[in-house]
């Protein structure tokens, strides 16, 4: 019977419902968006973290033994995750394949002016500079080149983000229940006669209560589930587009498993969001 | 034993105005008192009090069980499950079919689906409008509607029924079917006061009167029962 009340109290009212359901579906549309974002933001700060962060070029001079001793003095540091070696070799071997379409530039290149390197990744990406630096001072380090910049921008960008996205949910999520609570309100305000008839034929204030709250979870669900979904298919529609942007970086595609959760704990936060609303409604009008 | 009990209630309104002053009352079980008086007279605030729609200014008021002064906020739905009340402008449900308007008493009570519908269509059955069940409100006539507000009264078998001016808009014959409707449940056990201004019936039925004027009982007698009396209409 509650149900019924609540789809009943729903069908009455189109224009509120849509108005409600419109509503949470904006605020669940941004929260998609800015999931998808941070999520994106993450993989592209993933994929440059997992990339050698220090390139370090050996002077030609540079023996093999001391070569091998900064190594594992590097891995004695407790900072370095992965050092990869590459000799003069090939580094010869990758220069020709990246020129292998200019003979050119393949006959002017031997082994001998290209330098031995190592390729180092750290575990924590704030260590960078600290090994760059330790690294630069050494006699037989010609150059310490590494990208540090770029990921503390990528970083900065993605927290400046997700603190964008934080304020403009809530904002969201405040106006929505505001919204909601005035349509509620008036809802509860048109049935004001039947409520009193209930009351007066024993009916308790929960009784009352529960058809609007479940009217709020209804338009949170319709709402949150609409919100992400057109995130979700917009996000499809523009893959294409952003692949082709992203080149190799592998944020597509986005894995099931995320998504579900996304739709999951947005599916929770939009029914306690109307829940909430109409419950402050239902409390502020039935007084 | 005592069904309703009104010890020396007084009711003032927020204006200063008394409803009702220094009134002392007593409904045995299975009575059927008239509650006669004019427009003002305090009729319906009695009615009002006695579900506790409204709280005495002074005095104490007692309904089967229940310290109506002293009851707890959140009892108040179970008194009014146990006193069925038949309001002066019905308060049917005007979206609602009769049927859904009946059961919803039985659902607020919480009783389970199947026990709602024999108990709905029981109901209907003794007040005589079963056939309009799946009618709206505003689709019956002013005796049938008064009927469903009986029947809604009726549903939860309540020790009680108050009937607010049941008769107020019907002509004379429809008003008997009531009055004779509200008789024979009563003759099976339930207390039942009802107020009315319709002097011809009231003086036809062998039963107590209580008189209110400007919120003070000035009559309270019971007529003997005669022959002539019976099979009124």
């Amino acid at each position: 019977m509650v149900l019924r009340t609540t789809w009943h109290n729903i069908r009455r009212t189109p224009y509120q419902a849509f108005t409600a359901i419109f509503i949470i579906l904006q605020t669940f549309f941004v929260v998609s968006i800015f999931a998808l974002v941070a999520f994106g933001s993450s993989r592209i700060i993933e994929y440059f973290e997992s990339l050698p962060q220090i390139d370090v070029f050996f002077q030609n001079e540079a023996k093999q033994e001391e070569i091998d001793s900064l190594k594992k003095q590097l891995e004695e540091s407790g900072k370095v995750d992965k050092i990869r070696f590459v000799s003069k070799e090939e580094a010869l071997k990758i220069y020709q394949e990246q020129n292998k379409d200019d003979p050119l530039l393949l006959e002017l290149v031997t082994s001998d002016i290209l330098p031995a390197s190592f390729h180092i990744s750290t575990f924590d990406i704030n260590d960078i500079s600290s090994v760059a630096e330790s690294l630069d001072k050494s006699s037989i380090v010609e150059r310490v080149v590494f990208p540090q910049q770029v990921i503390s921008r990528l970083i900065q960008w993605a927290e400046s983000l997700r603190q964008v996205g934080l304020a403009l949910v809530v904002f969201l999520a405040i106006d929505s229940v505001l919204i909601m609570v005035i349509i509620i309100g008036i809802k509860v305000s048109y049935k004001r006669e039947d409520i009193e008839i209930m009351r007066l034929i024993g009916a308790s204030n929960w009784y009352i209560r529960w058809p609007f709250i479940l009217e709020g979870v209804f338009y949170g669900i319709v709402g949150g589930v609409l919100g992400f979904g057109i995130a979700v298919g917009t996000l499809w529609y523009a893959t294409p587009y952003l692949s082709s942007f992203l080149q190799d970086i592998p944020v597509f595609p986005i894995p099931m498993v995320f998504l579900l959760q996304a739709l999951g704990i947005e599916v929770l936060l939009a029914i306690i969001l109307g829940a909430l609303s109409s419950y402050l409604a239902v409390v502020r009008y039935l007084k | 034993m005592t069904m309703i009990r009104l010890d020396k209630v007084t009711k003032k309104f927020g204006t200063g105005a008394f409803a009702l002053s220094d009134i002392s009352l007593k409904v045995e079980k299975g009575e059927f008192v008239f509650l006669i008086g004019p427009t003002g007279s305090g009729k319906t605030t009695i009615f009002r009090l006695l579900i506790r729609d409204l709280l005495p200014t002074g005095g104490n008021i007692f309904v089967s069980d229940f310290d109506i002064v002293k009851l707890p906020h959140g009892k108040i739905p179970i008194l009014r499950k146990k006193v069925g009340v038949v309001f002066q402008d019905l308060k049917l449900l005007t979206d609602r079919t009769i049927f859904e308007n009946i059961i919803l008493s039985c659902e607020i009570a919480n009783i389970p689906k199947k026990e709602a519908i024999e108990k709905t269509h029981e109901a209907l059955k003794r007040v005589g409008i079963i056939e309009h069940k799946e009618k709206f409100p505003v689709q019956l006539s002013g005796g049938e509607l008064q009927r469903a507000a009986i029947a809604r009264a009726l549903v939860l078998s309540p020790e009680v029924v108050l009937a607010d001016e049941p008769t107020g808009n019907l002509d004379l014959a429809t008003s008997w079917e009531i009055v004779n409707l509200l008789s024979e449940i009563n003759k099976k056990g339930t207390t039942i006061v009802m107020a009315t201004h319709n002097t011809e019936i009231v003086n036809k039925m062998p039963l107590r009167i209580v008189g209110l004027d400007k919120g003070r009982i000035v009559r309270d007698e019971k007529k003997e029962e005669k022959k002539e009396d019976k099979n009124k209409k």
